[in-house]
């Protein structure tokens, strides 16, 4: 993967439910093994963003281009979707992260066994294997779909507030991992809440309020006013909002 | 005393089939009744067994009590109702268990009108609670077919089926077997209640496939054993249930689902995996 080359491509992008857009009119690319963080307030479209580029939401308008297949995403969504009652071990939840290669009925070898082992040794859950993942905290629900991150070993991974309501050891021991992936060339794509992290560790940023407010390097990006502007944006909903007529691409 | 369990078997065919019949249907739905739980959608199960009536209700109107007939009628029905349901609750405001139930409703009601339309209440009680004892050798094929089935596209959809309901988002992204998956896995529970309802009728067969699943989950969170205890306990109710309505001359249909019924009792009592005795004497708590 060279620096230079394009991993997703965003044309003039509209996403939304019913006709209604959640992010209007996005354009850009994100270069590949680029570390990027997702910024803004709630309902800025951040969610609906990550949804259009796995393609579990169709773009009202524009085209989202990527480098591969979208089978070379990986793609962890809020920690609420899941259903935590099911009877299901961890090390079965995380060996998940196999199917891209292994398929609907494919087997796993004793190298993949070897991998799922690593998976739970770097996020810290050996010993957890047999464990329901009705018993995991919420930490450790979040570490075991880390592992399975690890084990799809795709070009590139999107994460969808992954440190909501984590503490502080699991928080650092996760995103020593999203800084493995970034060594690794391989293209990040988080959405953050705390700034702070966002400046420290992500040296790209896209800030968005339904429109895109301003997007580059971090420290530009989240500059005060920016900030501001990103916050007055998103809150108007209009019941009779007209027909958008700017220009597709 | 072994007597009163072998004799019934050996000396008469008609009990041999039945005991044929309900380890078939215990084979094939068992296992899908445990998904139907895991999917919360025991209810769906027996929303749909209600629904197969009407369809089987024409086979017998055209062609009385055929077996061909009456199984086609019933898999029309029971898809039809499947995919109605679905489709009401995706472009209404009605969610799926009103709309099913709207449609159960409907469905049993205009089953029980097609019936009497031609036939005795003789007829009507065949097609509501089965006749186990009568089963010939079409039906017994028709119900090892099914299990047969069932039991191999379960093997083959076991991945999707489980990530599925753990995970639907992932699944989406990694793959698109999860529609195709849910389709073919309401096609089995069709297949299922459709192949109960010849022994059990169209009122019991749904619980041939709930009450071993339910009982199941108090002994084990792991699926696979869950599908085995379930199978078991479907044999083992199918087995005593035809003893117990053998000698004590009690209807067999009901008396297996009520074998199954106290099986279930007795594993929400006692199941090592959250029993109600369990959890009232949970012992004293541990270290760590």
């Amino acid at each position: 993967m060279s620096s230079t080359s394009t991993a997703i491509r965003f044309d003039e992008v509209t996403l939304g439910y019913g006709r209604r857009p959640a992010v209007h009119h996005l354009d850009g690319d994100i270069p590949a093994g680029s570390l990027m963080a997702v910024v803004g307030p709630n309902g800025a479209g951040k969610s609906t963003l990550l949804k259009g580029i796995v393609g579990t939401l169709k773009p009202l308008d524009g085209q989202i281009r990527l480098k591969g297949s979208a089978s070379g995403i990986a793609y962890l969504p809020q920690a609420a979707e899941i259903d935590r009652s099911f009877p299901l071990s961890v090390y079965d939840l995380v060996a998940m992260g196999l199917w891209t290669q292994s398929g609907l009925f494919g087997g796993i070898a004793r190298r993949d066994r070897t991998r799922i082992e690593e998976a739970l040794a770097a996020v810290g859950l050996i010993g957890f294997e047999r464990r329901p993942i009705s018993t995991l905290s919420g930490g450790q629900m979040q570490r075991a779909l880390f592992a399975r991150l690890l084990l799809q070993d795709a070009p590139v991974i999107l994460l969808d507030e992954p440190f909501t309501a984590i503490d502080a050891k699991t928080t650092a021991d996760l995103l020593d991992l999203v800084r493995r992936w970034h060594d690794e060339a391989r293209t990040v794509v988080a959405v953050l809440h705390d700034l702070d992290m966002v400046r420290r560790i992500f040296p790209q940023t896209l800030l968005i309020a339904r429109e895109p407010v301003a997007w580059g390097e971090t420290g530009e990006v989240l500059s005060p006013e920016n900030l501001l502007k990103a916050r007055r944006m998103v809150e108007a909903y209009d019941p009779h909002a007209d027909v958008c007529h700017r220009s597709a691409a | 005393m072994l007597d009163l369990f072998y004799t019934p078997f050996a000396e008469f065919e008609f009990m041999q089939r039945a005991l044929v019949g309900v380890i078939a249907i215990a084979l094939g739905g068992g296992p899908v009744g445990v998904f139907l739980m895991l999917r919360r959608m025991s209810l769906t199960g027996d929303a749909m067994a209600h629904a197969i009536l009407p369809g089987a209700a024409v086979g017998y109107l055209l062609a009385g009590l055929s077996l061909p007939a009456m199984t086609i009628g019933g898999l029309f029905a029971g898809v039809i109702v499947a995919v109605a349901a679905g489709l009401v609750s995706r472009f209404t405001a009605l969610k799926e268990d009103a709309s099913l139930a709207a449609f159960y409703l409907l469905s049993l009601a205009l089953g029980v009108t097609i019936v009497s339309l031609r036939g005795s209440n003789v007829d009507l009680l065949h097609v509501l609670f089965g006749t186990v004892l009568a089963l010939d050798d079409s039906t017994l094929l028709l119900l090892a077919s099914i299990s047969t089935m069932t039991v191999l596209a379960l093997a083959v959809l076991y991945r999707p089926l489980v990530l599925e309901c753990v995970d639907p988002i992932f699944l989406r992204s990694v793959s698109r077997a999860g529609t195709p998956t849910h389709l073919i896995f309401l096609g089995l529970v069709v297949m299922n209640l459709v192949g109960g309802f010849h022994a059990l009728g169209t009122l019991l067969a749904v619980g041939m496939m709930m009450l071993p699943a339910a009982a199941s989950r108090f002994w084990s969170s792991d699926i696979t054993m869950m599908m085995i205890v379930s199978i078991a306990v479907g044999i083992v109710s199918g087995f005593s249930g035809l003893l117990l309505s053998f000698h004590a001359e009690l209807p067999a249909g009901p008396a297996i689902i009520l074998s199954a019924g106290a099986i279930y009792v007795m594993s929400l009592l006692l199941g090592r995996e959250g029993g109600l005795l369990w959890l009232a004497w949970p012992g004293r708590h541990l270290e760590a």
